[in-house]
């Protein structure tokens, strides 16, 4: 029965969709105010059902109903409740389901934080949100409708997948989706103003908070999805350039960009043209994430599902969502005049650098992704993008982007004097650098270019982003009053770029420094690695709620003091009979110390794999500063102030390069 | 600076940077592309030497072989041929016989592939695509392990 409601409450949020796409979009185009008024009730109502259906499928996983066939293949009576509610989207069904329910929660986010918006704009940016919802629920109820009954219902269910029963895996997957799917409001936002033709700065103030919000929850997921594939898959990586990796890491590069051009637009009415492009493109690689995951197109480790026509289905909706939104660019952008004036040397045009360099990393991802799948389909052979590709790409793109982003918050809007700028910032950029050498030299190895440079860069981008905050914290007589007269977004970005600072320390240390050793160990061996001796005492079974375990133990010594004890353990999960490598770590901001158990060998001895990886939670916890960064931006007084302010008709103003 | 000559520099410095990426991309695409053969490709030739590439197939029952340290060595078949494959390290979680698995290498001179990663995927069930074509090809497609409840 509650399977039933679900599958109903799906039906009633479809139709709900229907109207709220037709009623207050056209009522836009022809000026019928009760159309328009429609557009908040009837989001509102689909999100209640989205809602209801999603708690069905909830519960019919919280009460074992294993006659629901997505329960029976993805659940089990001994999985924990924790996993049993989070393999609502362990699997391809329950995951859309989400999607949907998650568009749905930022539609209702639009009607409630909304008061600002006049009626028409928001009209339409609901009723293009009820569009995207159209799409994603048919496709749902056609092609993957997770409330399916099975008969007869099986006593049992197959269990979640293995790798999923995880703290990090669970919350990975919804964090991500707020990313991808929010920046569907930006998406609306942009071909609402399209479509009414008010593409001003007003515009790009209501967008931005939106995109900031989806930007801090994608930059979430992808970290947690980073630390998980570290912790997880025992192979002590962290970024592995797999496919559905850069399907989420695409839609982040050109979310960056979108949010330095947004700052442009808001500020000084320019790129409006390029802004709107880029929240198209942004959107639009969301929904190739999505292409790219779920249609089983790829080989990689995340391609659990795979049904042609499901990737049909997405590949016409995808083609209808961008094609659609480009012939609207297309048709209306040289509409949008351009009027603001700046110099040749000035933020603006740094920040124009910026989104090329974003944009251009993005491509040359989006080429390796896509060239083996293409090559593919027109029969010319089976080919992969090994992960050098994009390390060669992807580094010379980034290290002029670091470079920059050190010395561009201090440049003005408009009009930059450099020379002024030059003799400021040159003893800093020497400083850093030197510092940079100097630390790689002392601690590590003294002939390392890539970690000097890498090092280097990481100090510059920190000291220009702290210097800048200075400068303007000194334009005050008093300090305090300095510090605390500062713009909570102008704390933000200084966060944010501390974030990209740590985050490439992190990034290029563990790189650079990991060691690594797999060895073939008895119960009383030791062996020797970084500095620290692990020596493998042996192995236990140890009993697990749905899987048993086999228990290594192992001591770590620096010189003769013990520093850790670690127990990698290696699972049989009972039902699917899959053995699962849990790799025990010992976590430190100066190093982690990684053991993982591999195979057993004659005599109680094992094949072990151990590293230590230095400075790697740094990699983290930039992608945390950064969040931390989003937020203080989103928390901006500005954007409330703009609720008050902006009531003006989206209609006819074309903003004239507010200054 | 009149704006149109503004214009022209910042197009000038986008072709520049365009054409810079597009180099790089195509310099790493040349070193990095791997290419999948089948057992039976390898058999007769066709594999290249001396370059990395991808093989792919059947674990074969009874051809697993460990050594003193961590070195193993298996047969990778698709029904038409095998490919003998070494491997230093430790394989992964699902990588068992009878098992589609896919090994990136080179081959040295004795015939053998010489693996530097092994995959294996993380669902019992699941096929390589290029394996599984690969089987379709010699008519060695095992059949499917669905549970049985499914449709």
């Amino acid at each position: 029965m509650i399977a039933e409601l679900g599958h109903f409450s799906l039906v009633m949020a479809l139709m709900m969709a229907l109207l709220q796409a037709i009623f207050p979009l056209w009522g836009a185009q022809r000026g019928v105010a009760l159309w328009m008024a429609m557009a908040r009730p009837l989001a509102q109502s689909q999100f209640l059902f989205l809602l209801t259906a999603f708690v069905c499928l909830t519960v019919s996983f919280i009460n074992n109903d294993f006659s629901v066939l997505y329960v029976a293949e993805h659940s089990n009576s001994s999985l924990p409740l924790y996993y049993r509610i989070t393999a609502v989207w362990g699997a391809h069904e329950g995951s859309m389901l989400l999607w949907a329910f998650i568009l749905g929660l930022w539609t209702f986010a639009v009607t409630l934080f909304s008061r600002s918006l006049n009626e028409e704009m928001l009209a339409r940016v609901l009723g293009v949100m009820a569009l995207i919802s159209i799409g994603i629920e048919l496709f749902i109820l056609f092609t993957s409708n997770p409330f399916d009954r099975i008969v007869p219902a099986p006593v049992d269910g197959n269990d979640m997948n293995p790798l999923l029963q995880d703290f990090g895996m669970t919350i990975h997957p919804p964090m991500l989706y707020m990313g991808y799917v929010g920046l569907s409001v930006a998406f609306s936002f942009a071909i609402a103003a399209l479509l009414g033709g008010s593409l001003d700065s007003a515009w790009a103030r209501w967008s931005r908070p939106w995109t900031l919000v989806a930007w801090i929850f994608l930059t979430f997921g992808i970290t947690l999805g980073s630390w998980w594939a570290y912790y997880e898959l025992g192979w002590g990586g962290w970024w592995f350039w797999d496919p559905v990796e850069n399907a989420s890491f695409m839609p982040w590069l050109v979310a960056t960009a979108l949010l330095h051009s947004l700052a442009v637009t808001e500020k000084r009415g320019a790129f409006k043209v390029w802004t709107v492009l880029l929240a198209l493109f942004a959107f639009s690689l969301s929904l190739l994430g999505t292409f790219l995951v779920r249609s089983g197109v790829l080989t990689s480790v995340h391609a659990f599902a795979s049904d042609p026509t499901r990737g049909l289905f997405i590949l016409v909706f995808l083609g209808v969502v961008v094609g659609g939104s480009l012939l609207l660019y297309a048709l209306r952008a040289p509409m949008v005049k351009d009027n603001a004036r700046y110099d040749f040397v000035s933020k603006e045009n740094l920040l124009l650098l910026n989104n090329i360099l974003l944009v251009t990393a993005s491509a040359s991802i989006l080429l390796g992704t896509l060239y083996p799948l293409v090559l593919d389909a027109l029969g010319l052979g089976k080919i992969s993008v090994g992960s050098p590709y994009f390390t060669a790409v992807f580094a010379p793109v980034m290290a002029p982007m670091f470079l920059l982003a050190g010395i561009a918050p201090m440049f003005a809007w408009r009009q930059a004097d450099p020379v002024r700028i030059f003799k400021r910032m040159w003893p800093v950029f020497v400083a850093s650098w030197v510092v940079g050498i100097g630390l790689v030299t002392v601690f590590f190895k003294a002939d390392d270019i890539k970690a000097m440079a890498g090092l280097g860069m990481a100090i510059w981008l920190a000291a220009g982003a702290l210097l800048s905050l200075y400068s303007r914290v000194s334009l005050r007589a008093n300090f305090w009053d300095g510090l605390r007269s500062q713009s909570l977004s102008v704390y933000g970005m200084t966060l944010a770029h501390l974030g990209a600072a740590v985050f490439l320390v992190g990034a290029v240390l563990s790189n650079q420094y990991s060691v690594e050793s797999i060895v073939r160990l008895a119960p009383g061996e030791s062996t020797e690695l970084g500095g620290y001796r692990f020596k493998f005492e042996g192995v236990t079974e140890v009993p697990g709620p749905n899987y048993r375990a086999k228990e290594g133990s192992f001591q770590v010594f620096k010189g003769e003091k013990q520093v850790a004890e670690l127990k990698p353990q290696k699972r049989i999960y009972k039902v699917q009979r899959n053995t699962m490598t849990e790799a025990a770590i010992d976590p430190g901001l100066l190093r982690d110390l990684y053991v993982a158990l591999g195979e057993p060998m004659d005599k109680g001895a094992w094949s072990v794999r151990v590293y230590v990886k230095p400075f790697i939670r740094c990699i983290w916890l930039g992608g945390l500063f950064m969040m931390a960064g989003g937020l203080c931006s989103v928390a901006d007084r500005r954007y409330r102030l703009a609720s008050a302010v902006i009531k003006e008709p989206a209609g006819g103003v074309e903003a004239k390069g507010v200054a | 600076m009149t704006p149109r000559q503004k214009r022209m520099v910042l197009v000038g410095l986008i072709l520049a940077g365009v054409a810079g990426a597009v180099f790089l991309a195509l310099t790493a695409f040349q070193k990095n592309l791997l290419y999948f053969y089948t057992p039976s490709q390898v058999a007769s030739g066709e594999a290249p030497k001396d370059y990395t590439f991808r093989v792919g197939g059947l674990v074969v029952q009874g051809s697993v072989k460990r050594s003193e340290g961590v070195t193993v060595r298996f047969d990778v078949t698709d029904g038409a041929a095998t490919v003998p494959v070494t491997y230093t390290g430790i394989l992964p979680d699902l990588f068992r016989e009878g098992q589609g698995i896919i090994s990136i290498g080179k081959m040295n001179g004795q015939g053998v592939f010489e693996a530097s990663e092994v995959l294996a995927k993380h669902d019992e069930n699941y096929m390589p695509p290029e394996v599984g074509e690969a089987l379709k090809k010699t008519g060695k497609m095992p059949p499917t392990t669905y549970k049985d409840y499914r449709k």
